[in-house]
């Protein structure tokens, strides 16, 4: 069987869930091989990563160590999954569906001279991919007709299923161009920790808007009280209530999660891209006009500033 | 400075978006428009004209004639004049096809004087892959400069913002670069009364493939590396219960509904 390529998501060598979800689509498609490019030494270092994937399926775990190609940006790493891909001719490339993902997807399907997809939520076997377009009101099938398929994949597209691979360790020295590191990074600022679930992985989402009248007390109890990640709508961002970072929509985040929650959002088209695939969608909105209505699988016409703190305090009570 | 300036055009998100039976995207049944996030694209680009003295800042799309209407717009807000590449054989084509011909588009441009900055939207409001300027990156062996909220420069000297996912990173290059830009950046201006009026005097080239040297059967439907199997209308979502609140009673529903589901 061939192998297939998942580029590790970590942060400082801790894997994220997304790449537990690739592996185990890689797994329908061939051989899960994870390509693991990081500080080797850092924090539980390749050892710790090792044993992550492994759980999932990696049958391989490519260690690519960053010391030369961490200070640039994105094209090193796509150089490096090219010389990594050239030797193992895997069945096809997974890279998680994130900013710096999708580029260098879209870079190494020039070098590897691919068919690139990007933002699939489904892949089978074929590949068979599954987008969902046009702020989700149309979901397209397809394939990949030449070279070897590279694609990207969202978070929540698969449940990760573990399944114990060999998880052999395959140190590759890769050989990053001085063309490659032209766009340096200069300075970096890790994002400070919330304490919330992650907005693109969490299975159930609670998001504020202009209707929080820049309060976001209410919105972040109720979601504690559902242990719920916190998102807001770019009219919140804009008035500077919110990092750009918890943006869903069109020009944010695109959430997916058993239960999206909007309060204060009136549920414009933009938004809607980033929330429409949601399983489940609450809303609560003082307007009972607002679009984000038609969307809804239950909502309530009210002040939020009353709905959330009574139902907070409700659910407190019920989980005793 | 010479400035590039990637702009599609495409069909209103506000509109009735939908795909032709040969599973393209529908470009000519639907009120179409220079893509909103590529204003933020045009705004960067004359603020760099600004600053620099001499600078020529040229609208470039690839798109069926109506995309004209994307140069007209970016003329109308100050852009110097506008590139179209527009060639049947181009119909269909995907990310790979449609960065060649960018790209040789720009190596066009670059002929008479070299082109300093490429620069582009954050995503195209219709096939929203943000991947079309790490592309161009590539392609053009340019340094890439991407996804900037903040864009600063002095001369050759790039220095860009960008939010990642985990951390913010100040990202720098020397151009020439390709620069893509965030809705973070800045209110894009819009066209005056005088900017339209000057905007019909602006030169407007059309380019064919031939043009460029890119060969019509590298590009388009046929010649695509991905394939389009199948599309399908998503079922609207049919609306639920929705309950008024009154004293409280609004609360409590939401929670039993909550709890209905098992999400408590
Ligand atoms: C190119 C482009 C990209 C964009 N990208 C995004 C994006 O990524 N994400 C995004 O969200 N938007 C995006 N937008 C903006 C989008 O069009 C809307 O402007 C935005 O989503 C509105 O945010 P909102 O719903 O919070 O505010 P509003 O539309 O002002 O709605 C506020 C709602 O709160 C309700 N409300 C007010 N007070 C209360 C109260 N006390 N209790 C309960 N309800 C109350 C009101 O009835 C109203 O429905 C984009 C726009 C463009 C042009
Ligand atoms: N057909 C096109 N013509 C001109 N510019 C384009 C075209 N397609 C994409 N771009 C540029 O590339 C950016 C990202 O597009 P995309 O990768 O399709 O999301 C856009 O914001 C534009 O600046």
């Amino acid at each position: 069987m061939s192998e297939v390529l998942v580029l590790v998501d970590h942060v400082d060598g801790k894997v994220r869930k997304p790449t537990f979800e690739l592996l185990t689509i890689a797994k329908r498609l061939g051989e899960p091989s994870a390509v693991f490019i990081g500080d080797p030494g850092k924090s539980d270092g390749a050892d710790g990563v090792v044993a992550a994937v492994k759980k999932y399926g990696a049958e391989k775990v490519y260690v690519v160590d960053d010391a030369q190609i961490k200070g640039y940006l994105v094209a090193p790493k796509a150089e490096a999954l090219q010389q990594i891909a050239e030797k193992a001719s895997p069945a096809a490339i997974l890279i998680p569906s994130n900013a710096e993902g999708k580029e260098i997807a879209g870079r190494l399907a020039i070098k590897l001279g691919s068919g690139l997809i990007t933002d699939a939520v489904d892949v089978q076997e074929g590949p068979v991919t599954t987008q969902s377009v046009f702020a989700g009101s149309y979901t397209v099938q397809s394939k990949i007709t030449q070279g070897t398929p590279i694609i990207t994949v969202k978070p929540n597209s698969a449940a990760p299923e573990e399944s114990e691979g060999a998880g052999t360790v395959e140190e590759f020295a890769a050989t990053i161009s001085d063309s490659a590191k032209k766009a340096k990074i200069v300075a970096s600022q890790p994002r400070a920790a919330s304490g919330r679930p992650e907005l693109t992985e969490a299975a159930i989402v609670v998001a504020g808007g202009r209707g929080t009248g820049g309060n976001f007390e209410e919105v972040e109890g109720f979601a504690d009280s559902l242990g719920a990640a916190v998102g807001a709508s770019r009219a919140a961002v804009d008035s500077g209530w919110k990092p750009h970072a918890f943006q869903i929509g069109q020009t944010g985040k695109v959430v997916s999660p058993q239960l999206y929650v909007a309060n204060g959002i009136s549920g414009a088209i933009q938004h809607r891209a980033g929330m429409q695939t949601s399983k489940t969608i609450v809303a609560v909105n003082k307007d009972e006009e607002a679009p984000i209505f038609e969307l809804v699988d239950f909502g309530v016409v009210g002040d939020l500033h009353t709905v959330l703190p009574t139902a907070t305090e409700e659910i407190t009570k019920r989980k005793g | 400075m010479n400035i590039v300036i990637c702009v599609k055009y495409v069909p209103d998100a506000t509109g009735d978006r939908h795909f032709e039976s040969d599973n393209t995207v529908d470009r000519v049944g639907v009120d179409g428009l220079l893509s909103e996030l590529d204003e933020y694209a045009v705004e960067q680009a004359l603020q760099l004209k600004e600053k620099n003295e001499d600078s020529v800042v040229t609208a470039l799309t690839v798109g069926p004639e109506d995309a004209s209407e994307a140069i007209k717009k970016a003329l109308q807000m100050g852009a110097d004049k506008g590139v179209h590449v527009v060639d049947d054989a181009i119909a269909g084509s995907d990310y790979l096809a449609t960065s060649q011909v960018l790209a040789a588009a720009i190596t066009k441009i670059g002929e008479e004087s070299e082109v300093d900055v490429v620069i582009c939207g954050m995503a195209s409001t219709d096939a929203t892959g943000s991947v079309i300027p790490a592309m161009l990156a590539e392609r053009l062996d340019l340094p890439q400069v991407t996804l900037g909220s903040v864009i600063e420069s002095q001369g050759k000297e790039f220095r860009i913002k960008r939010d990642g996912d985990t951390s913010t990173e100040v990202i720098g290059a020397t151009a020439p670069l390709v620069l893509s830009v965030t809705d973070q950046s800045g209110e894009a201006r819009y066209p005056s009364f005088k900017g339209i009026m000057a905007a019909k005097k602006k030169p407007l080239e059309t380019w064919s493939l031939s043009d460029i040297g890119v060969d019509a059967g590298q590009v388009g439907l046929d010649a695509a590396w991905t394939a389009v199997e199948n599309t399908e209308e998503r079922p609207p979502r049919t609306a639920g219960e929705v309950v008024t609140d009154e004293d409280g009673s609004g609360a409590k529903a939401l929670v039993d509904f909550l709890a209905s589901k098992k999400f408590i």
